[in-house]
Formats: structure tokens, sequence, C-alpha cells
């Protein structure tokens, strides 16, 4: 029974870490608080199942539709809700009151055209069912474990092997070694949104398959717990991200078990209050500096 | 004089402009805060609860702001070791935790809410209180406490050489800010009737925001403008009440790029 | 006449890099005390320690006999030591006058009471300050120009502003960090005859700067540094002829030439 609990807080969590993950690049190479974010990981599930209800695609091409359908969006509101701020100067303030708005607008436009509702989420694995003796996983566990795991690979071997990867990494420290590198900067903000947004992406799909049900106001809850997770694991810190993603995943997956399942979220914030009060800079070291 | 309807509508774009002043405060020392929705749900459930106790009106709006006051010493001595942007991570976070906190508390309705409150609210009453805050804002400007603020927000190296204690003077107006969310809480709750946690989540922390920049954060009559806007014009025009989001969200992005 | 700063034994590392060596210098009350040395010679570490900003890695400072090393800035100001910056910290947003009257800060309208009452209209700490503020903007000589926007000032009425605003603490003790850096001939003699009449109400100075004809003409002691150690200290004609101070600022033949 614990194992199984386990299998299910590492998917949900690894969910999490994907989101953090895409805030924490975001925000280390730009000082950004993406506060579209969520709205995007909402738009990748519906576009994952759309290309699932009008195609009978399976859950694979889903995965890519959503990832795609995510980047493109992200760069999107680069171009238009972030790039104008960055022309005109240096505000902190401002590039935050822009993605409130983006993700405000997003998330109308995407309830208007879909409905409020929740919408169920098809898919082949559903049914798949393996028994491992000590646990049970459905196919759709597997998958999302799998996709899950891949994306995480991937991106580490973009962040330490690809020129764009590291210069991605070294922005974060200060972002004129771009230039140094000899990357265009714009291009670089550009693609770290589109990396950002292709995770947030695969998540949508991916939660949208593990809990079969995808609705507009998704993205609001989830933007919420990813900021958490990237405060929880250290902010500017990929691994911090990942790590933090999968202790959250697993507390609120144990905390439904064994205590009420009212009390989920307040697991997530109350960790989150209390690493601010006891340990500003996140769990893992290589966080930002955050205290003054 | 006005009809029922529209006295409710002038009662809750009062109650509005408190919450853009509540976050007005915090914000003249540099402090931006997303979870003002989260002082205003505990002065509205502290208050709607004394009031089912038969404590009056005036003092239970005290004592509900007051709770939220507390709260904001809680959540805002933390928010003094950290810089601005994470501030707002952590009110934001305070926020929600609220929210989950009253959507668990049975003792206040839980998930249901807490209904049959008493109506006591009256457009004069908040009208009042939010000619007062005005007036307090009006006049922190224009002694000390206002520009040590100021001298905070602006270069707080040179405001601590001038002997300004940064934490107290942060702290105090993070403080005042959240009382007064939790006054306007008190008053929402005795008009709305009923309660419950979602009506203070995130939306509302971010809408207060809203009210702040959309009117601008110079002047204290900035979130005063925000409100109103916000609240009246999708009442007035059927295609922003529908649109409501779009058209404030566009609002912000475009006030963003063109007007920070 | 006894020493009203003393600095003993202070030294600083940053990291491996030592900053100061086992400083000690005392500055007499009353004097105008100038810290001078070639460029990385320590002087703005030491005097970001004097001030608060900095804490020492060992050593101690003593005010008037009472240590006060590693306290905070604000604390420092309130208790007798006040600072200008070298790249002049001006508050946007406060008229000049009201960026003056933050120099008051740390002794008007003090405490609950003191803040409440200001907010009542009265105390009478804000008509003190304001007038204060007037009589120091007359002072360094600026009140000619009482209607501009303090950014919009040349930088030498800035500097000039934010001495006032330093002097507004009534301190016994003024911190100088390169006053004259950027000035033309003529400002620089206006700060020089400024300095002066500072000395002359009773206020010790202590002055960093490069410009070392006007450390001549108004210093009545001088500690000079050079690579974190004090090479020489006393009046100027001797430090003048001091053998050590020559080589130290002519004998590094490899450095460009000093100038900020």
């Amino acid at each position: 029974m614990l194992l199984q609990q386990l299998v299910n807080g590492v998917m949900l969590g690894s969910t999490y870490a994907l989101i953090a993950i895409g805030y924490t690049l975001i925000f280390g190479v730009l000082r950004l608080l993406h506060l579209a974010h969520g709205e995007v990981f909402m738009v990748g599930a519906f576009a994952g199942l759309q290309l699932v209800l009008l195609r009978h695609f399976g859950p694979l091409v889903a995965l890519i539709g959503g990832l795609i359908g995510s980047a493109l969006l992200g760069m999107l509101l680069e171009l238009v809700a972030f790039r104008p701020i960055r022309r005109r100067g240096n505000s902190q303030l401002a590039p935050i009151v822009s993605t409130l708005g983006a993700g405000l607008v997003i998330q109308e436009l995407m309830t208007k055209y879909f409905g409020a509702e929740q919408t169920a989420f098809p898919s082949n694995l559903h049914s798949l069912v393996y028994d491992l003796g000590f646990v049970t996983v459905t196919g759709t566990q597997l998958f999302i474990l799998g996709a899950a795991a891949i994306s995480m690979i991937i991106l580490h071997q973009f962040v330490t092997r690809t020129r764009y990867g590291i210069a991605m990494r070294a922005a974060s420290e200060n972002i004129e070694v771009a230039s140094v590198l000899g990357i265009n900067v714009d291009t670089l903000i550009l693609l770290t949104f589109a990396v950002a947004s292709a995770l947030a992406g695969i998540a949508g799909v991916l939660v949208g398959l593990n809990f079969n049900a995808i609705s507009p106001y998704m993205g609001i809850d989830m933007g919420i717990k990813g900021m958490a997770v990237m405060l929880i694991g250290g902010l500017g810190s990929i691994y911090g991200a990942m790590m933090g993603g999968l202790i959250l995943g697993m507390g609120e997956v144990l905390s439904v078990a064994y205590l009420e399942s009212a009390y989920r979220d307040a697991f997530t914030f109350g960790l989150m209050i209390l690493i601010l009060i006891v340990r500003p800079t996140g769990l893992f070291r290589a966080g930002l500096n955050i205290e003054r | 004089m006005l009809g029922s309807y529209w006295e409710s509508v002038a009662i809750f774009t009062a109650i509005n402009c408190l919450m853009g002043i509540s976050l007005y405060i915090p914000m003249m020392a540099g402090l931006i805060s997303l979870g003002q929705g989260g002082f205003m749900a505990i002065g509205a459930y502290v208050c709607a609860l004394l009031t089912k106790g038969n404590v009056p009106f005036g003092l239970a709006l005290c004592i509900g702001g007051g709770a939220a006051a507390l709260a904001g010493v809680i959540i805002g001595t933390p928010a003094l070791r950290i810089r601005g942007i994470y501030v707002m991570i952590l009110t934001l976070g305070f926020g929600e935790i609220v929210r989950v906190f009253f959507a668990t508390f049975e003792p206040a309705g839980g998930a249901s809410g807490m209904g049959g409150i008493h109506p006591l609210t009256e457009l004069w009453q908040v009208v009042l209180a939010t000619a007062a805050a005005l007036l307090l804002v009006w006049r922190i400007r224009h002694v000390r406490f206002g520009r040590a603020m100021i001298a905070i927000h602006e270069d707080d190296v040179a405001a601590e050489a001038m002997g300004i204690n940064l934490t107290r003077t942060k702290l105090l107006s993070f403080t005042l800010g959240s009382l007064i969310a939790g006054i306007a809480g008190g008053f929402y709750a005795h008009q709305a009737l009923f309660i419950d946690a979602n009506q203070f989540d995130f939306m509302r922390s971010a809408v207060t925001f809203l009210y702040v920049i959309l009117g601008g954060a110079g002047n204290p009559f900035g979130p005063i403008v925000g409100a109103v806007t916000v609240t009246l014009v999708p009442e007035m025009l059927r295609v922003v009440q529908d649109w409501r989001m779009t058209v404030f969200g566009s609002l912000l992005v475009v006030m963003a790029i063109w007007r920070p | 006449m006894s020493a009203l700063l003393s600095v003993a034994g202070v030294s600083r590392y940053f990291g491996g890099y030592l900053a100061l060596n086992d400083i000690s210098c005392d500055v007499a009350a009353g004097h105008v005390h100038a810290l001078i040395g070639p460029n990385g010679a320590g002087k703005t570490t030491l005097f970001n320690i004097v001030s608060g900003t900095l804490r020492p890695t060992s050593g101690r400072i003593a005010f008037d006999g009472h240590d006060y090393t590693g306290r905070r800035p604000d604390r420092v100001l309130k208790m007798g030591i006040a600072r200008n910056f070298q790249h002049v910290r001006l508050i946007r947003g406060l008229s000049m006058i009201e960026n003056v009257m933050i120099g008051c800060h740390a002794w008007i309208d003090r405490g609950i009471i003191g803040n409440t009452a200001a907010l009542f209209g009265i105390s009478s700490g804000e008509r003190a300050a304001a007038s204060k503020a007037r009589e120091l903007l007359d002072f360094v000589g600026v009140s000619a120009k009482r209607g501009v926007e303090p950014l919009e000032l040349t930088l030498g009425d800035q500097r000039r502003v934010e001495i006032a605003r330093a002097l507004a603490s009534e301190p016994r003790l003024l911190l100088l960090d390169e006053p004259a850096a950027g000035m033309a001939l003529a400002e620089v003699n206006a700060l020089s005859s400024l300095i002066r009449c500072i000395r002359d109400r009773g206020i010790t100075i202590l002055l960093v700067e490069h410009h070392i004809r006007l450390i001549m003409e108004i210093a009545d002691n001088i500690t000079v540094l050079s690579a974190g150690s004090v090479i020489a200290s006393g009046p100027p004609s001797a430090v003048q002829r001091d053998p050590a101070v020559i080589a130290a600022y002519l004998g590094k033949s490899d450095e460009p030439a000093v100038g900020t």
C-alpha cells in the first residue's frame, strides 16, 4: 500500500517538477515571475486533448501536441507580453503585471471557448494494467513516469551539453554572459520561454492523463503549486525544482492517504511558508540568494 | 436613495476601494503583497463569527481587523528578510494557505462556507471607512512615517543610514495594510451574507493588485480609481461584463508596456 | 583634545583578500580629519566600517569612548554619526525639503505617541523638521533652488542637499565620502568653505578624498592608507613631506593615473 502511494507520489511529483523547472528556467535567466505559466500548462493539456478527441491519436502524439502547443504559446507570450517591456528598460514589476494580465486573458479565452466544465482525457492506456506483485501500475502511470523521466533527462542533457543550454544556466548568473558566448540574448530568452513552456505542456498532458480530467481552471492551482515548488527547491536551481517537485508530490499523496484529503493543499503551502521563514534560499544549495 | 441593487454595488465598490488602499500602503514601502485576499478572509470570518455571538458590529470589525493585523505581523516578519519579488511569492502562498485553512475549518463552515450572517453593513459605514482610510494615507504621506516608507522603497541603504529602522517601518506598513484588508473583509461578510474560502482566493488578491496597478501606485487616489473602474465598468458595459478578465488582463499588459 | 572616534586594530577580509590590516586611528573632536591614499588602499572599506555599513573581521571602533563595533547603520546614526554617499543617494519621490527632513527621522515624533500625534497634526516635530531643513538648505547654499526636483539638480547641488540631510540628524561626527568627486574647481572651493563652516559649528568631520589640494587646505589631521595599512598620520605639513607617502603616491609607476 505504501509503495503504491509512493508510486503515485512520484508521478504527481514529477509533474510538479516539470512545471517548477519551467518557472525556474524563466526566473533564473530573467528574474521574472511568470504568472501565466500555469495557463501555459493548461493550454498544453487542452492541445493534447484536442488531438486525442479530433483525430483519435494516442497519448504520445497528444504529448507532443501539448509540448508544441505550449511552446508556441510561451513564445508568443514572450514576444507580446515580455519583449516590449524589456526594450523599455528594466522594471522588476512591469513584467509581472504583464504576465498576470496575459494569464487572465488566456484563462478567460479558454473558458469561453471550451466551457468551464471538466473534460475527460481519454486514452487507450487507461485500461492497461500491469501487476508487478508488490505494486500495481496502469499503462497510464508507466507512460507518465516514462515521459517525465525522459523529459528530465533530455533537459539535463540540454543544459549541460548544448551551447544554448549552457548559456541558459550561465545567464542566470549574469545575462551578459550569453553575448560573451556569442549567443543573441533575444534568441536565448525566446528559447528559454519555449523550453519552459514545452515542459509545462508535457506536464499538462501528463496531468490530464493522470486524473483523466482537465479544465480551464487547472492552470491557477498548478501554477501556484509550481511556484511553491520552485521556492521550496530553491529559486534558480533546476535540480532543486526537480527534488522539490518530488517532495511535494510525495507529501501531498501521503497526506491524502493518511490524513484527510482536505489537508492536501495545506501540506504544500505549509511547507512553503516554513521554508520561507526558516531557510529562504530553499532546500537545495545553488539557489539564488534571496536575502537582503 | 439608490435602488437597492445599485446600493449594493456601491457598497462593494467601497469595499474594493478599501482593499486597494490596503495594498497601497505596503506598496509605498516597496512591499508588494499578492495575499491581501488572505487578510480579507481572516477579517471576514472573525468578524462574522463574532457578530453571530452578538458582539456589536463596530467592535467585531475592530477585532476582525486586529486578527488580520496579527496575521500581518506573523507573515510580515519573514517577509522583511527577503528581497522584493520574493515577498510576492510569500504573500501569495500565505493567501493560499488561508484559503485552505478556511476551506477545512469546520467551526467556520469548512468547504460549505458560512451563511446566515447578519446584514449589518450599510453604505454610509463603508464610505466613511474608505474616507477615513484615504485621509489616513494622505496624512501618512506628509509625516515622518510616510517619508520613511518612500525612502525605504527608493533606496533602503540611504534610508538606514539616516536612522530609519527598516524592519520596524516595513512591518508597520505591512501590518497597517493587513488591518485595513481585514476591516474590508468584515464589511464584505456582512453584505454578502454568505462567505466561503473560495471568495478570498488568489483571484481576489490579484484583482486587488489590479486596482492599484490600473489606477496608478503613485498616489492614494490611484487604487480608488482602479477599484471604481474595475467594479463599476462591468456593471455599465455588458461587453466588459462578459469578457471582464480579458479586458482587464489586456489592459494590464498594455499598461505594463507603455506606462510602468 | 580627546578622541571622538577611535579605530583600534581593525582588519577586514573579503574572502581571502585582506583589505584592511590592523588599522588604528583616532579622530579628535572638532577636527577635520582626512583619510587619503592611492586607489585600492582600503579607504572606502574603512569608511564603511566606521559608518556601520560593514563589519570589521577583527578590531573595534568606539565613539566617544563607547564601543559600537557591529552596530547597524540606523543605530550608528542615532549615536551621532551621519554620512553622505559618494554616488549621491537622494530619494526620488520626495521634494528637496522632504529629502533633508529624512535626516530628522531619528529625533522627531518617535514611538507610538509621537507618530500618532504627527498623524493628527498636533505634534511639533513636523514643524521643527521643516524649519531645520530650510535652515540647512540655506546653510549649504541651495535654498535658491528650493522648488527644483532634487534629481534634476547639478551634481554639486545634489551633494549639498545630501550634506544638509546628514546635518539634519544633528550629528557630532560627519562622515564625507569623496564629496569633491567630479566637481569643478569653483565648486571645490565652495565645498572647502562649507566644510570649514561645518567644523565651526562644532561638528567633527572625517573625510575620504582624492583631491589632495582640498585636503591640504582644510584638514587638521591626515591619515594615509596604502594597501590596507596606515603608512603615515599627522598634520598636513608633516604628511606632505613624509617619504613613505610620497613613495606610495608616486612610486607606483605602473599604476594608471590617480583619479576616480
